[in-house]
């Protein structure tokens, strides 16, 4: 199949990424066909009317590089959907006591699924997005993820959750890049938006912070509670344990001889543990919500290297699978910050192998801590 | 890459040029290009077209050629007559109410709707029934109550349902209310004979009938004071100051007199192609209705409600097909509101997001008409798929 005869939707932002994305691939000569989504934001929370990923600027943006490289650009209604996964993920998980990433849950659910699925309605061969990674299709005939060639900018943590199926009709156009060529070539392409920033933080949170958003929809995680040593001591008080993140040290608005960091959250007595750096760190955890890339788990524990969050270093851990689909990982080295909640993600070199949701740890655990 | 074929069914929101109609344009951008305003020979030529044009226009409407207002288009007429009457009434201490329907074209109710938000007017909506008619007893209760101008929709844009004007003007005219109408959709296709219609004012757009876009008019009865919502020269009899655009009047003028030469073989052809559209889409799709009047609506215009499918993606698998309709619901922005319109003619609000607009023009052939209810019936079919997909 030629590529005049492939169709390529691909998920425009009006950002840099994936409008170069979209130009790569009308240069290759594809059949290219540019969508955006239009995601669910907090009107109720006022100010906060347009999804930061598409608010009116990013959606002319998304237009006027559409009309430019000459394809066809439309925008779907996504915002029920969106909600009732991605930001209601987000909630109910902070509710329970863990710190998610909802990017990754959206490239579950709503990228790399409900749009993926729109896409093939279309008559679409391939989604393309502007994510910095790469796929690779061995001799075995299987779709292997990969990072991005510019190791700084590589999103495939938050792609672990891709399998066979998605990977078989997924383009990276600029994973091949390093983002200051992503850059060059915008501006080559005359697309006008080499000089964009990156985009921070949750699309969703409009013109608010987390903390409002998590204040108004899950206001019972943002009670205040007691501080405590794992001997049990009280400290002081925390503003809600959704304010947190573990390792933190600064802002905990405590005093002691010692600098303290956070240690874990007990969602169960509300309450923050905090500890030296000498307690800080664990050399351990389980992950839940599995995903192997391959299709396929490993049989015996293997040496690899995982991600604890979007911007860890990988660490060498030996990976053990679990008879219930869950994976045991030991690390190394112990690491400060592991956070129930984010994705542990496992990488052979520049292969990412899959991953899972770091689980809370065990209430007993808590109780000693 | 380009569809196979491009089949254009949105009529009702602009219409090619005639070519008749730019032939007789052309002159008057860079030969006839004086001020029609000033009184040297070159602008009394100018000001000569613009009232041969005139004249065309006041013997179509079936009025005095100093009935006709030349405006830049339907937006700016229907603003004229409701704020200037309404002003006007202000001004003579009358009764100032402002009547209109819930199912206007936003250049309606968005200014009836300013007027009363905005500058203290009294404001009533009259409801209407589920093909779009206006409820005669309540808008006869609205009038009973005084005001200074109902407006009321000749032919809806999104439902194509066609009002018995005689009908309402009468009623507005009892009770000393001025009556005006949005004919827009109607220009073209449907009688515009004041005498006939009774109206005392209406509002027209050439691109809706093969002429250019930027240009309309607003007919207001002699006799009535209009407060111009667009101050400035004296031009047009003090209601609409601005220079003259002379080749887009003439074109206006040309471009009505055709489609009233040549009403009778359009309309037949609209209603041939039109109804060959709803037969076979009521035939060939399951949970789909027509909206609107089966009978009481325009020639051109085929519109459904289609359970379950957003009108947003339908629009956009028939745009990848080459096809070009609309929706009252649709919008670039991927954000959907239910239409106001189909909320209004009683649709549910998820409904009020499945509307669907097909109107057919005098180049729309049997074979276009078949190549979209293909990719119409089979882009529905694959929708439904993909939400039960999603959903299970």
């Amino acid at each position: 199949m030629s590529n005049a005869d492939t169709r390529v939707v691909v998920a425009m932002s009006g950002g840099v990424d994936s409008s170069v994305a979209a130009a790569l691939l009308v240069e290759e000569g594809y059949d290219v066909v540019g969508m955006m989504m239009r995601l669910w934001s907090d009107e109720a929370m006022g100010g906060a009317a347009h999804n930061r990923c598409c608010t009116p600027e990013q959606m002319n943006d998304a237009r006027r590089i559409a009309d430019k490289i000459g394809i066809p650009f439309y925008v779907l209604d996504t915002k029920d959907v969106f909600r009732n996964t991605v930001v209601q993920y987000f909630i109910d998980q902070h509710r329970d006591g863990y710190t998610p990433n909802p990017c990754m849950e959206c490239n579950r659910h709503i990228r790399f699924d409900w749009l993926l699925k729109n896409a093939i309605a279309l008559d679409a061969d391939y989604l393309a997005t502007g994510h910095y990674a790469r796929i690779h299709e061995n001799d075995a005939g299987i779709f292997e993820l990969r990072k991005g060639i510019d190791e700084n900018k590589d999103q495939s943590y938050v792609l672990s959750v891709m399998g066979q199926e998605q990977l078989s009709q997924t383009k990276f156009p600029v994973g091949e890049y390093p983002k200051s060529e992503v850059r060059e070539l915008a501006a080559k392409y005359g697309l006008n938006v080499e000089s964009k920033k990156d985009s921070q933080d949750l699309c969703f949170l409009g013109n608010s912070d987390y903390r409002s958003f998590l204040t108004l929809h899950a206001p019972d995680v943002m009670q205040s509670g007691p501080i405590v040593r794992q001997n049990g001591e009280v400290l002081g008080e925390h503003e809600g344990l959704s304010n947190y993140t573990i390792g933190q040290r600064k802002k905990l608005g405590i005093s002691y001889s010692e600098p303290l960091y956070v240690l874990a959250m007990n969602p169960y007595k509300n309450a923050l543990i905090v500890g030296t750096r000498d307690e800080l760190g664990r050399d351990n955890l389980t992950a839940t919500r599995v995903n192997w890339v391959s299709g396929n788990s490993p049989n015996e524990p293997f040496q690899a290297e995982v991600k604890i969050r979007y911007k860890a270093l990988p660490e060498p851990a030996l990976v053990t699978p679990l008879d219930d689909g869950r994976i045991q990982i030991v690390f190394d080295e112990p690491q400060r910050d592991i956070t129930p909640g984010q994705g542990a993600v496992i990488y052979d070199g520049d292969q990412c192998l899959g991953g899972g949701n770091i689980e809370k740890f065990a209430t007993e655990e808590l109780e000693v801590l | 890459m380009s569809p196979k074929r491009e089949v254009y069914l949105d009529h009702s929101a602009s219409t090619p040029v005639d070519p008749r109609v730019l032939d007789v344009m052309m002159p008057y951008f860079s030969e006839v290009y004086a001020n029609p305003s000033s009184s040297h020979r070159l602008g009394r030529k100018a000001e000569q077209a613009i009232e041969d044009a005139r004249s065309t226009v006041a013997e179509i409407l079936n009025c005095k050629h100093t009935e006709i207002v030349f405006t830049s288009g339907g937006s700016e007429s229907d603003n004229l007559a409701i704020r200037g009457a309404a002003w006007t009434a202000k001004q003579n201490n009358t009764p100032s109410k402002l009547i209109t329907s819930p199912i206007e074209h936003s250049a309606v109710i968005n200014t009836v709707t300013q007027m009363g938000d905005v500058m203290g007017f009294d404001t009533e909506i009259v409801p209407v029934d589920h093909y779009g008619f206006i409820d005669l007893e309540a808008y006869r209760r609205a009038c009973e109550q005084g005001g200074s101008v109902a407006s009321i929709i000749y032919a809806n844009n999104e439902v194509g349902t066609i009002q018995d004007l005689a009908t309402l003007s009468r009623i507005a005219h009892e009770h000393d209310l001025l009556f005006h109408t949005d004919a827009v959709q109607a220009g073209g296709q449907l009688t515009l004979d004041v005498e006939k219609l009774h109206v005392d004012m209406l509002s027209l757009s050439a691109h809706k009938f093969y002429g250019p876009k930027g240009v309309g008019i607003l007919y207001v009865k002699d006799g009535i004071e209009l407060n111009p919502s667009q101050s400035g020269g004296s031009h047009e009899r003090g209601r609409r100051a601005g220079t003259h655009n002379t080749p887009f009047i003439v074109g206006l003028a040309k471009a009505l007199e055709l489609a009233y030469a040549e009403n009778e073989q359009r309309m037949q052809h609209f209603r041939q192609m039109r109804d060959m559209l709803i037969m076979n889409i009521l035939d060939r799709l399951s949970d789909v209705e027509l909206s609107g009047h089966p009978e009481k609506r325009l020639p051109s215009h085929a519109s459904f409600v289609i359970d379950g499918i957003d009108a947003n993606a339908l629009l956009m698998h028939l745009d990848m097909k080459g096809i070009a309709a609309s929706s009252g619901s649709a919008c670039k922005t991927g954000n959907p509101e239910p239409s106001d319109i189909l909320l209004a003619a009683g649709y549910t609000s998820e409904q009020a997001k499945c509307g669907l607009r097909l109107s057919v023009g005098t180049h729309t052939s049997a074979e276009d008409a078949e190549y979209a209810l293909d990719v119409l019936v089979n882009a529905v079919g694959k929708l439904r798929k993909l939400s039960r997909e999603l959903t299970s």
